[in-house]
């Protein structure tokens, strides 16, 4: 037994050969689960035991697969393995140390949807882990525990891996889906949803690495086992991915509500030299900047309460800012960061974060006034509920609130300039994305 | 020609899609055809489009999209750092400046002899072992963790010593 429910990995060695996966009831829940339970009740004990995506958005897992539109067939499962945003590293511990458990995780997905065929989308960075991973799915299909007609019953399935090629919009899951296909990695309007008009416009499920890779062991444990961990309504274990000014950096397994001061503090270490914490983001570079009052320290890290600090928990990556640390250099790593990443298709988006970039650039450099602080904001505010997905409102995060909470930052940056107007835009900028 | 050279591996690559949706293929088969040289070239790319069956132009439009494709030879070995926030809290941006001292090179140069191009990259996932830079290189990627200028020195004399036993 492990205290792991997801990265067991840690004590037992060698999980990531079948056979040690195997001999720790490895493929014990698909095997149940096609031989044993139909693909409705699989649902059923998924909605039961509260699983919310663990990719950012928190969406329940058991209702998402209850969305499928059973009168269109095929039906697919994408598992989202395009990891990208900063401070997050969990699915690729994941898929590294237990890969087994998180292919076991697609297959029970793919059993409950009834897909026969499922595409685990990997950032072309993990193209080791995905050369691994085609190793491991032929041992799946050599043990009979993937392939055609599985444990003797009317049901076949395949997984096979696709690697993106270096672009955070595909982890937005229309925009994975239009990947897969071979198309530009841009989002597409929603509705329909994937459920509805998914892969080649059928049917799909779009689960992230984390979130599926918790489905065997609910389905071996069961729904009343899960929901024993963590809180009511954000049951089970959530994997930290703690970075930033800590003493010990990296991935922790803790249920869902344990408090920003026991991960940074009691499991990270605290911060070097024994300097303050600053500023915490708690969705990687799409959080707002959370000011680190005492309150907030102790705030349960889950899906209710983070929000009620004025930000999100996303996919928990935590990333803390020390007081050695000015907040509009944090923009700035921000904005650029999403400037890059912006996919093109939506102008807010396109030519906001290119503004946003040349504002911050120039007030981190100590070229700006307050006009150009506002400026930026402006700008920011205008990109704000504009966009097909998530990106623009993603890229404004840390820039308004950074602004409206660490106010003195930007103060001290513009401080030189007394300008009444803001500099001339656009004068000197150039085009390039260094 | 790809279709030659590679043909079981095409064959492979097109069984995990849909006989009626050979175009996702697209992505492997890019890989597969900068496997050697390090770049897409424009013939490629007007094979890879004949193979499934696309205009050159949607092919073009992919490998300018996505940043692993290149369409310009670089070094052999494209030394990819991440300096984003999490890296950069971690001192990946003073890591770059004093790796371009040590390398001679400036972010976007290639060394005099051929061997490394030196780049800055976005997020990588791998936060907690900044700084850190992935090699991208005709057989792959691979990710170099916890480093400074002295273990990367090392790592890029390394790479040295085989070119020129090779």
């Amino acid at each position: 037994m492990s205290a792991y429910i997801l990265l067991r990995h840690r004590d037992i060695p060698d999980l990531n050969q079948l056979d040690v996966y195997l001999k720790n009831e490895g493929f014990a829940a698909f095997r149940k689960a096609v031989t044993t339970l139909s693909p409705d009740e699989v649902t059923d004990i998924v909605k039961a035991s509260g699983l919310r995506g663990r990719g950012g958005a928190g969406f329940p897992t058991g209702m998402k697969w209850s969305f499928m539109d059973k009168n269109n067939w095929p039906h697919f499962v994408t598992a989202n393995a395009d990891e990208s945003e900063p401070g997050t590293f969990k699915d690729r511990e994941i898929m590294e140390g237990n890969p087994f458990q998180f292919l076991e995780g697609v297959a029970l997905a793919a059993y409950a949807v009834q897909a026969n065929t499922a595409y685990v989308y990997l950032r072309g960075e993990f193209w080791q882990i995905a050369e691994q991973m085609d190793r491991q799915i032929a041992e799946l299909e050599d043990a009979g525990l993937l392939g055609d007609r599985l444990f003797g019953k009317n049901y076949s399935l395949r997984i096979y891996t696709h690697l993106g090629a270096g672009a955070y919009i595909c982890g937005e899951e229309t925009a994975m889906l239009e990947s897969l296909e071979g198309k530009l990695g841009q989002p597409r309007l929603r509705p329909p949803f994937p459920p509805s008009f998914g892969l080649y416009g059928k049917p799909t499920v779009v689960n992230n690495v984390e979130t599926l890779t918790n489905l065997p062991l609910i389905l071996q444990n069961g729904a009343g086992w899960y929901r024993k961990i963590g809180t009511e309504r954000s049951p089970g274990p959530k994997i930290f991915c703690l970075s930033g000014r800590v003493n010990r950096p990296g991935n922790y397994e803790l249920p869902l509500g344990t408090t920003f001061r026991q991960l940074i503090f009691e499991h990270g270490g605290g911060i070097p030299g024994d300097r303050q914490v600053k500023a915490i983001m708690a969705a990687g570079a799409s959080s707002a900047l959370i000011v680190a009052t005492e309150e907030a320290l102790d705030t349960p890290m889950d899906y209710e309460s983070v929000p009620k600090l004025g930000a999100q928990l996303g996919s928990a990556s935590v990333i803390v800012i020390d007081d050695t640390v000015n907040i509009d250099w944090v923009v700035n790593k921000t904005v650029r960061f999403f400037n890059h990443e912006s996919c093109g298709k939506c102008t807010p988006c396109r030519e906001g974060t290119y503004w946003m970039r040349h504002l911050i650039d120039r007030i981190h450099a100590g070229g700006a006034s307050w006009q150009d602080v506002l400026l930026l904001k402006d700008v920011a505010a205008q990109i704000q509920g504009k966009c097909l997905c998530a990106l623009g409102e993603f890229s404004v995060e840390a820039v308004l609130s950074g602004i409206e909470r660490f106010e003195a930052d930007f103060r001290e940056a513009a401080r030189d300039r007394q300008a009444e107007q803001p500099l001339l835009v656009g004068a000197g900028l150039r085009s390039d994305n260094g | 020609m790809l279709a030659e050279k590679y043909a079981q591996e095409i064959d492979t690559i097109l069984a995990k899609y849909p006989p009626d949706q050979k175009r996702s293929a697209v992505m492997p088969l890019l890989y597969l055809a900068q496997r050697e040289e390090g770049y897409v070239s424009k013939q490629d790319m007007l094979e890879i489009a004949e193979l499934l069956e696309i205009t050159s132009s949607e092919v073009g439009s992919i490998v300018g999209f996505y940043t692993l494709y290149y369409e310009k030879p670089g070094g052999k070995y494209r030394l990819q750092v991440c300096t984003d926030l999490p890296c950069a809290l971690r001192g990946a941006d003073q890591y770059l400046e004093n790796l371009c001292e040590n390398l001679g090179i400036l972010v976007g140069e290639t060394t005099p002899d051929g061997l490394v191009t030196l780049e800055r990259v976005m997020c990588l996932a791998a936060c907690d072992r900044a700084p850190m830079f992935q090699i991208h290189s005709p057989e792959g990627l691979t990710y170099h963790e916890d480093q400074t200028v002295e273990s990367t020195h090392k790592i890029v004399e390394d790479l040295r010593m085989r070119e020129a036993q090779a």
